[in-house]
């Protein structure tokens, strides 16, 4: 049992760190900014995943007593990682402007909220614009 | 009748969202890693001043339709995280980056809730390939980032009925 255990760890150990791995490689090679940022968001999940199940397992056999706080880590991971690369992207957008004649157009016709605003008509209604309320 | 719209209120100004309440209390205590008296009080203060302090932010409470169609959007996702995450890696080790057809695609939006669209907007980020970078001016649109897509139309596609109708069924 505490062989397949092992077993369990070491394999969860291996495959994260090579995720984790591959990530930075993608940091390395991938060509340009906005590229770049698909790997640390993603490549980096499961590395980080694969480490925070070994430990949960590890310390569940070790101590006797279910492991679950590393949850946490992954649940705080999913929060901050899709924020962190909106603003990275808003930044990118705001450095280089001249991206937005590439950018496909809005399907409005008010265009991208880094570099339109928000309508004067719509402004008012924004934060009562909620079906629900 | 007044007596009893006071209660409401009142109830609405220490306890706006009870559910975000009950949630930060878990979070404390998976925190602690260990179940005690003291911890679950210090969490109940905490969990009570948080949620009235940051009611501001919160202006309604999000309509949540179907806790099993949630439910079961979450396991999809992380199955999704871990099939983005094996098909990311590929790209980067075996496909030169000259041969990477990334481009900026426009996802028109359904969704009207700012909660359901920024679960959309994380969703795409965390899923094969996207990144989503901004919002229209008017809220109608996403910008999302492909880094591989030969066909923007089929990646439009995708998004739409994997994730929005889902959404669509799950915040109403």
């Amino acid at each position: 049992m505490d062989f397949v255990i092992e077993l369990l760890v070491s394999a969860l150990i291996v495959i994260g760190g090579a995720f984790a791995l591959v990530g930075s490689i993608g940091l390395v090679k991938l060509p340009s900014l906005m590229t770049r940022l698909h790997a640390p968001t993603k490549a980096t999940t499961v590395g980080v995943g694969g480490a925070l199940i070994a430990s949960m397992l590890y310390f569940t056999r070790a101590d006797g007593a279910l492991s679950i706080h590393e949850l946490l880590i992954t649940l705080f991971l999913f929060l901050t990682a899709p924020v962190t690369a909106h603003f990275i992207t808003k930044s990118y957008l705001h450095l280089h402007p001249d991206v937005a004649r590439e950018l496909p157009p809005a399907s409005g016709d008010c265009g991208w909220s880094t570099y339109n605003a928000v309508p004067a008509d719509d402004a008012e209604t924004e934060s009562d614009r909620r079906p629900h309320e | 009748m007044a007596a009893k719209m006071d209660q409401r209120s009142l109830m609405r100004r220490w306890l706006p969202h009870p559910l975000l309440s009950a949630v930060l209390i878990l979070l404390w205590m998976l925190l602690l890693d260990s179940f005690t008296a003291g911890g679950l009080l210090v969490g109940t203060v905490l969990s009570l001043v948080i949620s009235a302090v940051t009611s501001n932010f919160w202006p309604a409470r999000p309509p949540l339709r179907s806790w099993r169609r949630a439910l079961a959007f979450m396991l999809l996702v992380l199955w999704d995280v871990v099939v983005a995450n094996v098909l990311v890696a590929r790209l980067i080790l075996f496909r030169p980056s000259s041969a990477l057809r990334s481009r900026w695609i426009t996802i028109p939006l359904s969704l009207t809730s700012p909660e359901a669209i920024t679960v959309l907007a994380g969703t795409i980020t965390m899923t094969p390939g996207t990144v989503s970078g901004d919002v229209a001016a008017d809220g109608r649109s996403l910008l999302v980032h492909c880094l591989d897509a030969p066909d923007a139309e089929a990646a439009v596609r995708d998004i739409t009925t994997r994730y929005q109708s889902r959404l669509m069924e799950i915040f109403s």
